[in-house]
């Protein structure tokens, strides 16, 4: 999935998070947390600030990312809100914390 | 891939996961195109639109999360754009999502006819309780010599023999 991909289904989640929430049969929903598909999981964790549509991990996991998230980005001066994250560290720390993940899955 | 055992009736409809009352909310019935063939609500405190539009709303949130999920699918090779249309059982399909208030729960059938219930967000899977109601659907819509498919469902068995099986869940 490129860049263009990666953005219209974010866009699309969007909007069907905002939706969902539309179609509730009573007050106070707070949109789509947990989407089951027949080969995969999706969560979603939603900060005050941001909504993040997440990945195909528990939820402890995505704790740890937006932990990232801000360590790595929200913090760095050079970074504009809505723009595509293209920051190495960020990245590195990402894939060791999904493989240290993986591994404490199989490991259990 | 989805796949239906037997066509009559199971004798015995799984057995109830939570304490009786009113877990369901509603329930909706589309076919292929859009229409809606059922929509039934037992427990609604909050209407946000009105029918037509919440109709509509409903199909176009399925359609899109359907798309969505053959995209996002890790196992399957690079399927095309979203919103290319998936035939039924194409594809790898979500079968139900849950938001803090409610809990939706999906079933295509290789007809195209869409089964959603909306309950409360602490139920468990319900997809065997969709196929029960669609074996309901089969024997007294789809045998139903009068029912014109493509239409509302007007048939006072069906919606009594669907009440009575949404209470017990």
């Amino acid at each position: 999935m490129d860049t263009n991909d990666s953005l219209r289904v974010a866009s699309l989640w969007h909007s069907m998070h905002a939706i969902s929430q539309q179609l509730s049969p009573t007050t106070g929903c707070s949109g789509i947390e947990l989407l089951e598909a027949d080969t995969f999981d999706l969560h979603c964790f939603q900060s005050l600030t941001v909504c993040e549509p997440g990945t195909q991990h528990m939820e402890a996991l995505l704790k740890v990312v937006y932990e990232l998230y801000t360590d790595y980005v929200l913090k760095n001066p050079f970074y504009e809100m809505e723009m595509p994250i293209r920051c190495e560290l960020f990245d590195i720390n990402l894939t060791q914390a999904v493989q240290k993940d993986r591994v404490a899955l199989l490991g259990r | 891939m989805q796949f239906f055992g037997g066509s009559e009736i199971s004798p015995s409809p799984p057995t109830p996961t939570t304490t009786t009352g009113n877990n369901a909310h509603m329930i909706y019935i589309f076919n292929r195109n859009g229409v809606c063939l059922l929509y039934r609500e037992w427990n609604r405190p909050l209407h946000t639109l009105n029918p037509q539009q919440d109709h509509k709303l409903m199909f176009g949130l399925l359609f899109s999360l359907k798309s969505l999920a053959a995209k996002m699918d890790p196992t399957s090779a690079d399927k095309g754009n979203l919103g290319v249309p998936q035939l039924p059982g194409q594809g790898c399909s979500f079968h139900s999502f849950r938001t803090n208030s409610y809990k939706l729960s999906f079933m295509e059938t290789p007809s195209g006819i869409k089964f959603i219930l909306v309950t409360n967000p602490r139920t468990s899977d319900l997809r065997e309780t969709l196929k029960y109601i669609y074996n309901l659907y089969v024997e007294y819509v789809a045998k139903n010599p009068l029912y014109t498919p493509g239409t509302p469902i007007r048939c006072e068995l069906f919606n009594t023999a669907v009440d009575q099986y949404v209470r017990s869940i």
